[in-house]
């Protein structure tokens, strides 16, 4: 083998290695990272974990949504007209968010199955139409579960 | 009447496109020098009728003509005219508008600055664009034509989006597209030299300005939408690895390995068929981001699936574009010339290595967007990736930038001395190791080592570069040596020093604001103070004030420190008349060490509110780095070398790197 | 890896991202399965869009299929869709009823008047409430009803000539024969 080919060699394989290393990493940190959506249907029926960060989505039920008394911390019922679980959160909520809106919360489920959120997300309401902040596709479907987007920004 | 003048003028612009894209390509390969040289006037005529059909869409809004559907949906009587004219590209079909615009002005461009070009050259490049023009128009016109009557008109426009009636975001798309639409031209240069056969080291010459332009532009316009997310949306953060923003870096990290790759292909005519690449893909990634953000495929629901039309011709348009200049690359790239070789150590290998770097956190950064989709389309459920992740790759894999950063420019092509590096970097090496360790003692950061890393990065990147400054102007008399250096053919190497300490301010921005920011949810009266990192915020209450299109309501805060008033706060919580939906403006006190961030959440009765407090030090440094960034790019591109190129009529195609004065003068930059 | 093929790599990854691109167009990212299908119309008492003195509810609508399409003029989407629904109307395979959602009476009306109305009858939510029982996130939705009032489909967003020829028409067809 002559030396520019061993160089040659010697380069590629550095190169392959740090590629591997990195991607290796990357895919490992990926199953972590992932989190998955259920509905309150899906928690009701005992699919969603515990434990583990997951996203929750539906609607803000009517008359549900209660401070406590730090007037920081909010409870609501999140439901899709089927099943119904309790959101708490502590902070401040979305500009957006309020009865009978779409909402994604992300958190766990504690033991006695309340759902402590650490971000909830609130769609664009229903006579909005769909930011283009989100550069979405506005003549689709006028607002809808599309539209955390720009939310999400967050 | 008027609106349908717009429409014609899309419909002749596209015809132009047509004979743009065909004739003088078929005029380059049948050697007819009148079929070439109608692309000139071919692009100046495309250009005026999109500027003619841009003009009328914004006296639309102007003129608040509610009788075109996309007037009515965006504009509004009492909409600030600032607003009116930013509403043209404030959705859809005006943006896409703006896209095919912005193109005719580039192309343009090229036109006017290629006399020095070769005839076929500037044929092919200018039907490339033709055909990518041809594209844009054709979904302009066929799916989302910006000019569509409605009737019954309304009386009323539904307005911008709130969220986008802000200075900052009026002019986020342009500089954005700008960048996007820019990387077209080194496609273009691309493609033409694919089809031509001709990859030379000219061929590099002419793509590098150009790629660094669309690059600034792209830089700018990303930090601009950073900076706009941080004050507008009131959550304090600068980036936030959404979908939309990571369409826009990925372009940005592809194009950034290109401008340079695109040096090493210049100097030492290595790498091309990977330059090449870079230039295929960071324009496909500026299109694949537009096109999946615009349609949602990404980002909302329903828009492909009750929209089948345009996301069919999307999906299409993407197939032709990127899966056409790839095949022609699987065709053509197998006999591209090898390059000059190199050592292992040498600038060309540490260059390679920022390219590989670059490109993997791109692909990263792609795989972690494109997961929901792959998963839905698997049936392994409906996932979102979390940013952590994103931040843990961005965390991973941008030490080794830095480290390269300082490597890479001080060693020379072809070959460098390990002791020659040794020698020149140890002192930049020691200080930056002692820097990185002093700031982990108790009194700065308590051991945190994420913090010792990046000051220690940091200081790396600029003391490698001072030693880089000090070794070219050791042969060059004192400061008039500089400046002769300055005014003389250093400009693209000054340029190159002023982005990369863009490079280490914005570590120090993200290393301070990321480990030592502050943030608190708190319920307050009027009249009570919260403390943060020192500093009191005294809340005065919230009262009601009137704005031209909003009712808001404004937080007064009184700021001191040590007893000693600094600033008066005024956030606001607006709601907007005709979208009805509530809006936050924070309210913030800015410095060059630490900004302090007040945004409000709900009046909780009495006269409490909750509010959201931050205390975020050095974030400006995170925006001002891609200013000098951009003007180190801007700098680069003055220099001697493609100015007198340009001068040097047609003479420049026999030039190759290293035969003419100002390129071996740079040979070390 | 042979010199050419090589030069393929960047083509197949984008092969291989295409696919799924092509697979998303038919897809709903993140779309909220609705838990309606296979359940009753929920209870509604409300004034007919016309006539502001009728209610209308929802056992009034027993005993037939039809089409319940929520709309409103403020919706963009629901006016590019109002033509296929006209069209719809004059094929007179099945009754379409409107829910007029957060309108305004007039505005709505007029828009009936001059854009053609496909509707048997339209309820008139002003308040939205229905809408939040039927699990309606936007405009325009369309819910395919049976004669014993339970919810068999629901297409959101605007519905296409397309989407009716195959998939509407055919299960208002089966769902008539059901009886």
């Amino acid at each position: 083998m002559n030396p520019i080919r061993k160089k040659r060699l010697y380069l590629i394989g550095m190169m392959v290695a740090g590629i591997g290393v990195a991607a290796w990493l990357a895919l490992n940190a990926f199953d972590e990272n992932l989190m998955f959506f259920f509905s309150p249907s899906e928690i009701a029926e005992g699919k969603a974990p515990t434990g583990h960060p997951f996203r929750v989505g539906g609607l803000v039920s009517n008359n549900s949504v209660n401070r406590r008394s730090d007037g920081l911390t909010t409870a609501f019922d999140v439901t899709d007209n089927a099943e119904t679980v309790t959101v708490e959160y502590t902070g401040i909520l979305p500009d957006l968010f309020r009865e009978g809106q779409g909402i994604v919360a992300l958190g766990q489920l504690n033991e006695s199955g309340i759902f402590v959120a650490s971000e909830v997300l609130a769609k664009h309401d229903e006579n909005y139409m769909p930011p283009e902040v989100a550069d979405s596709l506005k003549t689709a479907h006028d607002e809808g579960v599309s539209e955390m987007q720009q939310v999400s920004v967050q | 009447m008027i609106p349908e003048i717009g429409h014609y003028a899309l419909i002749l612009a596209l015809s132009l496109a047509i004979i743009q894209a065909i004739i003088p390509l078929a005029g380059s390969y049948t050697n007819t020098h009148s079929w070439m040289a109608l692309s000139r006037p071919l692009v100046w005529g495309q250009l005026l009728f999109l500027t003619l059909s841009t003009i009328v869409l914004a006296n639309a809004f102007l003129a608040n003509d509610f009788s075109v559907i996309y007037v009515a949906q965006h504009g509004n009587t009492k909409l600030p005219d600032l607003y009116k004219i930013s509403a043209v590209w404030g959705a859809h079909e005006g943006s896409l508008l703006l896209w095919a615009f912005l193109l005719a002005a580039w192309s343009a461009a090229i036109a006017l600055f290629s006399r020095n070009l070769p005839l076929p050259v500037v044929a092919r490049v200018l039907s490339v664009m033709g055909m990518i023009s041809i594209g844009f128009l054709l979904f302009l016109l066929l799916t989302s034509n910006p000019f569509d009557r409605t009737f019954p008109v309304p009386f009323e426009g539904r307005e911008l989006n709130p969220m986008l009636q802000d200075p900052g975001l009026a002019i986020h798309p342009p500089l954005l597209y700008m960048g996007y639409v820019g990387f077209s031209v080194a496609f273009a240069f691309s493609i033409a030299a694919l089809l031509g056969g001709k990859l030379d080291a000219s061929w590099a010459r002419w793509s590098r300005p150009w790629t660094t332009v669309a690059w600034v532009f792209l830089t700018v316009g990303i930090a601009l939408g950073s900076w706009w997310a941080y004050y507008e949306l009131g959550w304090g953060g600068w980036w936030f690895w959404d979908p939309v923003e990571n369409a826009s870096l990925m372009p940005w990290l592809v194009g950034t390995a290109l401008m340079h790759s695109l040096a090493v292909t210049e100097k030492r005519g290595a790498f091309k068929s990977w330059t090449v690449l870079l230039a295929l893909f960071a324009f496909s990634l500026s299109l694949l981001g537009t096109f999946l953000v615009r349609s949602g495929v990404l980002t909302s629901v329903h828009s492909f699936a009750s929209d089948p039309e345009r996301g069919v011709f999307i999906l299409i348009f993407l197939l032709v574009a990127i899966g056409g200049s790839l095949m022609l690359y699987a065709w053509r790239a197998p006999y591209i010339s090898g390059g000059g070789r190199f050592d292992l150590i040498s600038r060309e290998t540490f260059l390679l290595g920022n390219n590989l770097l670059l490109s993997v956190l791109a692909g990263l950064i792609l795989l972690g967007t494109l997961a929901p989709l792959i998963y839905d389309a698997m049936e392994w459920g409906k996932i979102s990736v979390g940013f952590p992740w994103f931040n843990k790759m961005f965390v991973l894999l941008t030490p080794f930038l830095a480290l390269l950063i300082g490597v890479g420019s001080i060693s020379r092509w072809k070959h460098t001395d390990a002791a020659f590096l040794v020698k020149q970097l140890r002192v930049a090496f020691v200080v930056s190791l002692a820097f990185g360790l002093l700031t982990l003692l108790p009194l700065f950061s308590d051991g945190n080592l994420m913090v010792g890393l990046g000051m220690g990065l940091a200081m790396w990147v600029v003391t490698s570069h001072l030693v880089n400054v000090k070794e070219r102007l050791k042969h060059k008399a004192g400061f008039n040596g500089f400046l002769r250096d300055l005014s003389g053919g250093g400009r693209s190497y000054y340029g190159m020093i002023l982005a990369h300490m863009g490079v280490a301010m914005f570590i120090v921005g993200v290393t301070m604001v990321s480990n030592y920011g502050i943030e608190q949810d708190i319920r307050m009266s009027p009249g009570d103070t919260a403390n943060i990192a020192g500093y009191d915020f005294k809340f005065e209450g919230v009262s009601e004030f009137p704005g031209p299109n909003y009712n808001a309501h404004r937080g007064r805060f009184l700021i001191s420190k040590d007893g000693e008033q600094i600033a008066i706060l005024l956030p606001e919580k607006r709601t907007y008349f005709v979208q009805t939906r509530p809006m936050t403006e924070a309210g913030i006190d800015w410095g060059l060490t630490r900004d302090l961030y007040v945004s409000l959440g709900e009046s909780l009765g009495g006269g409490d509110w909750s509010m959201r407090l931050y205390y975020k030090p050095y974030i400006r440094w995170i925006w001002i780095a891609s200013i000098f960034m951009g003007l180190g790019g801007l700098l680069a591109i003055t220099d001697r070398r493609y100015r007198t190129a340009r001068k040097r009529a047609s003479s420049t195609s026999t030039l190759t790197a290293g035969s003419s004065t100002p390129a071996a003068a740079e040979s070390h930059s | 890896m042979s010199r050419y093929l090589r030069f393929l790599v960047p083509l197949a990854i984008f092969a291989v991202i295409a696919t799924f691109l092509f697979k998303g167009l038919d897809m709903n990212p993140r779309e909220i399965p609705s838990p309606l299908i296979g359940k009753q119309v929920p209870e509604f008492s409300l004034p007919l869009l016309e006539q502001p003195d009728t209610q209308i509810t929802n056992k009034d609508l027993l005993g037939k299929v039809y089409l319940l399409n929520v709309w409103a003029t403020w919706c963009v989407s629901c006016r590019a869709e109002h033509e296929t629904l006209v069209q719809l109307g004059r094929m007179n395979k099945v009754d379409i009823y409107g829910l007029n959602w957060k309108d305004e009476r007039a505005a709505a009306q007029t828009w009936l008047r001059q854009l053609g109305n496909p509707y048997a009858a339209n309820i008139f939510d002003k308040k939205g409430r229905t809408a939040i029982d039927l699990g309606v996130y936007g405009a325009p939705e369309t819910f395919l009803v049976d004669a014993k009032g339970i919810i068999h489909y629901k297409h959101a967003g605007p519905v296409n000539p397309d989407l009716i020829r195959d998939k509407i028409l055919p299960m208002v067809a089966e769902l008539k024969k059901k009886g």
